[in-house]
């Protein structure tokens, strides 16, 4: 266990260092720079640009700031921002939070729905419950999540007036974010209600947000439950007189939950990219809206860092799933 | 699941109207965050709305719904024959705002204005780069620093601007927000404590609104100042609610989670106009939408040429196809709510039988060119791509082909500049302080070839008009000289003009007093709410 776990952190370095390469060029790569893209209409005259560009180290040679920023990295330095001039790390953490939170809920709402849904369409294979469950994965994960989440705001808000249109609490309570978790700090807040309201605010973007990986977890956990129940030891627990409940359970399900939870691992690179388009409709302070509204002014200590930081936690992630796929699986941990 | 939530719901709002009736609170649906709150760094309105106009006063200010000027922090000004000596005398016992992050011991004096304007004049002035890369884009962009000869203290309340040359827009840029007037002993305290970089993060002034909280891309907080020199406001406290989707804030303002918001969408606001609780008051924008020849290309160094093509498109159509009738065709290069606008000016009618004539009488015959059309969706054109379709399917009636071309937005204001511009580039502007010289030197003098003047048009009788305006400090005197560059201009045609966009404020019909500023500010001084 200790050398897989060792082999599988060695791999991170290269890894890291390769991101870090491509957030740095990719933001480059585009056209415009930040002196431009905030001048807007206004022109800047060629000698202010030079200067500005000077002034942010943006002239030096494109190898030389390269090197200055993984220096910085190393020293846990992730730059400033242009535009709002305070620190990349520190605008992270303030608003991290706030995406951990949803995407949180929203891989509770997927796993908790769409395991038991692939269970079960497997089991009932070919019933009428397997037809709508596939059905309605398949419109899920076709969905433009801009569209579902206005037309969820103008049913459940709008017409119906059930939840709030945006946000994430109620703008009348007031309370010092100790943790940046709304549900948390509501929670130690001495304010009544403020909890139910941050509740409430997170019912419609966690459902969008969790449309997708819950479409594909459903389709994922079928899949692997199909395979798994035509395999022989299931046959032969069936065989052997135990109950339907145990077999499927324990003996296909603990099976069938290995490439299942390789999928939940991938859905957080997709609940990301699912982020930044959810977080703009309902207003969600997080890091998506950060990273959008960062790319438009070319901000690019925010960029880098930014893209950097996400790729981190997905590494972060993934590494943690393989070491799950190692428990749950102990031929991959001898591998 | 719908029970508990609709369980949830009424919980949290039962809850949370209960608490509300203490005190009044206008909730404002604002369209991004800001980028920061020191307004003299920035350029963006959403930053100014956010910073100066609740917190910070200048030393003149716009009137209320105005681009006139009245005073601020300065009761009164003199201003020197020969027009470079500018003597404000401040107003008495201002307070700046006490705060749970500063109390102050002393009331506005000379030292805060010098200190406001020093920052950003001089690069050995210890404030100058007091966050990294501070680059002062609008007092540099207007060129203070080589305008400002010095900034005198006369006495603690009389200060003195000397200018190293006239400049009639002077005291309209002064009312400006990178004019906003901070507190010299605020920013000592911080630089003693070494939190510089908190100016730009916890504001305080001598405004309206006292800061009180932001939390990052969701929501800031204000307070009423009850020192306020014109008496505390009649609300108690201002929320600013981030809410970047405009079909969003519409939906939140129908439930009422803020009571005004602004850009509606275009499509909205039918139905927005249709709720019995909404009002939605419109005004004129103080912008421009044209389409800039390059003049110095045959054959649109012609000017028959171009005002043929003037004439063959249908400003109209493109209104109604982009705007849903929520623009008005443009006529002159400023807005009609400008003062020294020429209302005389006739435009290039809309008759391409004469076009195609005009055409060939000047010798142009199978002419093709190229539009083009800004890849983004700005204020005064909402949908440029659209409008140049239009354009094209008018150009084609009167035997013009034309390519459209379109940029990524940071390169396409790049190569549009370029002297050697292939064609005809669609732009606008939206106006900055209510000068006219804001528009017409700044985007048709001559000094501006190569820059903002990208019909690369340099005509010594306008040019002559407008630098004479800028130099010349009675009013009346000036809009004359506006009124001809004006007529010159349309003789000339160096821009199709094409449209001024109608702005719209949704708002409960309990908000009251609330003016909508040609500038695009959103101030909300005065501003009540019934309860």
């Amino acid at each position: 266990m200790q050398r897989f776990l060792i082999s599988r952190v060695a791999v991170l370095i290269p890894t890291f260092i390769g991101v870090s390469i491509i957030a740095f060029a990719f933001i480059r790569l585009l056209p415009g720079d930040p002196v431009q893209m905030l001048a807007g209409e206004r022109v800047v005259s060629p000698e202010r640009h030079a200067a500005i560009m000077h002034q942010l180290g943006f002239d030096r040679p494109l190898v030389m700031q390269y090197l200055s920023y993984l220096w910085g990295l190393l020293q846990g330095d992730f730059g400033t921002s242009i535009v709002t001039k305070r620190g990349v790390l520190q605008e992270f953490f303030t608003l991290f939070p706030a995406t951990l939170e949803l995407s949180f809920c929203a891989i509770v709402i997927a796993v908790c729905l769409g395991v038991p849904a692939g269970v079960f369409a497997a089991v009932k294979r070919g019933s009428w419950f397997d037809q709508s469950v596939m059905g309605a994965a398949l419109v899920g994960y076709s969905m433009p999540i801009f569209w579902w989440g206005l037309l969820l705001i103008i049913l459940f808000s709008g017409v119906l007036q059930w939840t709030p249109v945006s946000g994430r609490i109620s703008l009348l309570y007031y309370f010092p974010q100790a943790t940046g978790f709304m549900l948390i700090d509501s929670l130690m807040s001495d304010q009544k209600g403020a909890f139910l309201s941050a509740l409430s605010h997170l019912i419609l973007p966690s459902i969008v947000l969790a449309t997708i990986p819950l479409a594909v977890i459903a389709r994922q956990t079928r899949s692997a439950m199909l395979e798994v129940l035509g395999e022989d030891y299931v046959r032969t627990a069936k065989a052997k007189g135990l109950s339907r409940g145990r077999v499927v359970g324990v003996h296909a399900l603990r099976n069938a939950l290995i490439p299942v939870v390789t999928t939940i691992g991938l859905q957080v690179g997709v609940l990301m990219a699912g982020a930044i388009l959810t977080e703009s409709i309902f207003s969600w302070p997080g890091i998506g809206k950060w990273m959008v509204d960062s790319v438009f002014r070319r901000d690019y200590p925010v960029v880098q860092g930014g893209l950097l930081l996400i790729a981190m936690i997905i590494m972060f992630v993934n590494l943690v799933v393989d070491i799950l796929y190692g428990v749950i699986n102990p031929r991959v941990r001898a591998g | 699941m719908n029970s508990l939530t609709r369980l949830l719901a009424a919980t949290a709002l039962t809850l949370a109207l209960g608490s509300a009736a203490s005190a009044k609170t206008l909730v404002y649906c604002s369209e991004a965050s800001p980028e920061g709150f020191d307004p003299a760094l920035y350029t963006a309105g959403t930053t100014f709305d956010a910073a100066s106009r609740t917190v910070y006063n200048r030393l003149v200010e716009f009137k209320h719904g105005s681009t006139e000027i009245e005073p601020g922090l300065a009761e009164s000004w003199e201003i020197s024959e020969d027009g470079t000596e500018y003597t404000f005398k401040l107003r008495p016992d201002v307070k700046f705002q006490t705060t749970d992050f500063f109390t102050p011991t002393r009331t506005l004096n000379a030292d805060d204005v010098i200190f406001s304007f020093e920052r950003q004049l001089k690069s050995d002035n210890p404030w100058n780069q007091y966050v990294a890369g501070a680059s002062w884009e609008y007092s540099s962009g207007m060129g203070f620093p080589d305008l400002i000869k010095s900034i005198e203290k006369v006495d603690d309340l009389t200060v003195r601007f000397t200018l190293n040359r006239p400049e009639a827009p002077f005291l309209a840029d002064l009312a400006m927000d990178f004019a906003s007037i901070m507190s010299k002993e605020y920013a000592d305290q911080l630089k003693e404590a070494g939190n510089e970089s908190t100016l730009n993060q916890q504001p305080l002034g001598t405004g309206p609104f006292q800061f009180v909280a932001y939390q990052p891309d969701a929501v800031i907080r204000y307070k009423a100042n009850p020192d306020y020199f014109k008496g505390k406001q009649p609300i108690d406290d201002l929320i600013f609610a981030i809410t970047t989707d405009a079909s969003v804030r519409a939906q939140k303002l129908k439930a009422n989670e803020c009571q005004i918001f602004p850009y509606p969408n275009a499509a909205d606001v039918e139905s927005l106009k249709s709720d019995p609780n909404l009002e939605v008051p419109s005004q004129e924008g103080l912008n421009v939408a044209y389409m800039a020849y390059n003049t110095t290309q045959a054959p649109f160094d012609k000017v028959e040429v171009r005002k043929a093509l003037n004439m063959a498109i249908n400003k109209q159509a493109i209104i109604d196809a982009v705007f849903q009738g929520a623009a008005v065709p443009a006529k002159n290069p400023i807005p009609p709510t400008m003062w020294s606008y020429n209302d005389a000016v006739e435009d290039d009618p809309y008759d391409p039988e004469k076009a195609k004539q005009m055409l060939k009488d000047a010798g142009v015959e199978n002419l093709s060119m190229k539009i083009w059309a800004m890849p983004v969706s700005r204020p005064y054109m909402l949908n440029a791509r659209r409008a140049a379709e239009l354009m094209q399917a008018d150009l084609q009636k009167v035997g013009v082909s034309a390519e459209i071309v379109s940029y990524e937005w940071g390169e396409y204001l790049e190569k549009s500049k370029a002297k050697d511009r292939d064609g005809a580039a669609m732009l606008g502007w939206t106006g900055d302080n209510g000068d006219p010289d804001n528009f017409l030197d700044t985007l048709l003098g001559c000094d501006a070839v190569g820059g903002n003047n990208r019909a690369q048009w340099c005509d010594e009788e306008f040019d002559a008009l407008v630098k004479k305006a800028k130099t010349t400090s009675d009013q009346a005197e000036r809009a004359k000289l506006y009124e001809q560059a004006q007529m010159v201009f349309k003789e000339k045609a160096p821009w199709l003009t094409i449209d001024h966009s109608t702005v719209f404020m949704p708002m409960q019909k309990s908000v009251k007093n609330f003016h909508q500023d040609p500038l695009g500010y959103h101030r909300f001084d005065d501003v009540d709410i019934a309860e």
